[in-house]
């Protein structure tokens, strides 16, 4: 609970600083307490993922980001009135469809009594995988596995196209590299 | 059951530590306020791992505070270095033009 309220509190102060550094630290800090909340709730693998996704890597590829653009923001140009109110009304269905949910953790909620107990009592025999999550990963659903792994590798199959497509511009000398240059030397 | 109210108490501490740097961290007049604060965040996470692995008798967490650590390093020192350089990429000191 103290943890979700300090998160809140980073998200106004996200919303509000104006300087972008900051606000990337905010992030970063942001990923931390997110991480300590899935500790909190047992989920140590999600945790652990958060914390190097959400508070490493992508701080560093935001101050990437930030080489490239100002540090400061500007103001913007329209209210903000349209969209809080998509997002309350979103925030508004999600915690409506909080409501049906079973109690954290209840051993006979719906999604526990289904094929859970078969996985539990058959998946060394079936598949000689002493973990339990890897035999349904990579074995019960290895179809699903599989096809996420085609979307990833597609991604970056895209990602190195665009690096590659983009190196030639800065060596024909156009707009960018100049800029480049020139807020090095300014910060000299 | 005394270790246990060790425990409780130390993860009390760590988020009241933890409340400060937030604190620190949104009202730092400078950037290096807003580093050491988030470096601080990151040290408290794992702190509150560690007790928290102890308070549910699995003291296999350490592990992941271990890696957390790893990573809290690497953050700080690309805050830092991007701004000393102003460019992640940069290769160390500054060239003589």
């Amino acid at each position: 609970m103290v943890l979700l309220t300090m998160m809140a509190v980073v998200t106004i102060g996200v919303v509000r600083l104006r300087n972008l550094f900051a606000v990337v630290i905010l992030g970063g800090i942001y990923s931390f307490l997110m991480a300590s909340v899935m500790i909190m709730l047992d989920a140590v693998d999600v945790a652990m993922t958060e914390a190097s996704v959400g508070a490493g890597i992508s701080t560093v590829l935001m101050l990437g980001v930030l080489h490239l653009t100002k540090m400061e923001e500007i103001k913007p140009a329209h209210t903000p009135l349209l969209p809080l109110f998509v997002a309350v009304v979103t925030a508004g269905g999600l915690v409506y469809g909080t409501i049906d949910l079973p109690p954290f953790g209840d051993p006979s909620g719906i999604i526990h009594q289904n094929v859970a107990p078969y996985y539990l009592q058959n998946s060394i025999t079936d598949t000689s995988a002493p973990n339990v999550v890897t035999a349904v990963l990579a074995s019960y659903r290895g179809f699903d596995t599989l096809g996420e792994t085609v979307v990833i590798f597609t991604a970056g199959i895209a990602v190195l196209l665009l690096l590659k497509g983009r190196r030639p511009l800065p060596a024909s000398g156009d707009g960018k590299a100049k800029s480049r240059t020139r807020r090095r030397r300014r910060r000299k | 059951m005394d270790s246990t109210i060790i425990y409780t108490v130390a993860a009390i501490a760590i988020l009241a530590s933890l409340g400060l740097a937030v604190f620190r961290a949104l009202a730092g007049p400078t950037v290096f306020d807003r580093a050491l604060a988030a470096n601080a965040v990151g040290n408290g996470a794992i702190m509150l791992l560690a007790v928290v692995g102890f308070l549910a008798g699995r003291p296999e967490f350490l592990d992941i505070g271990i890696l957390y650590a790893l990573l809290n390093i690497i953050a700080t020192l690309a805050v830092l270095k991007f701004f000393r350089y102003g460019d992640l990429g940069h290769a160390g000191e500054e060239p003589v033009d």
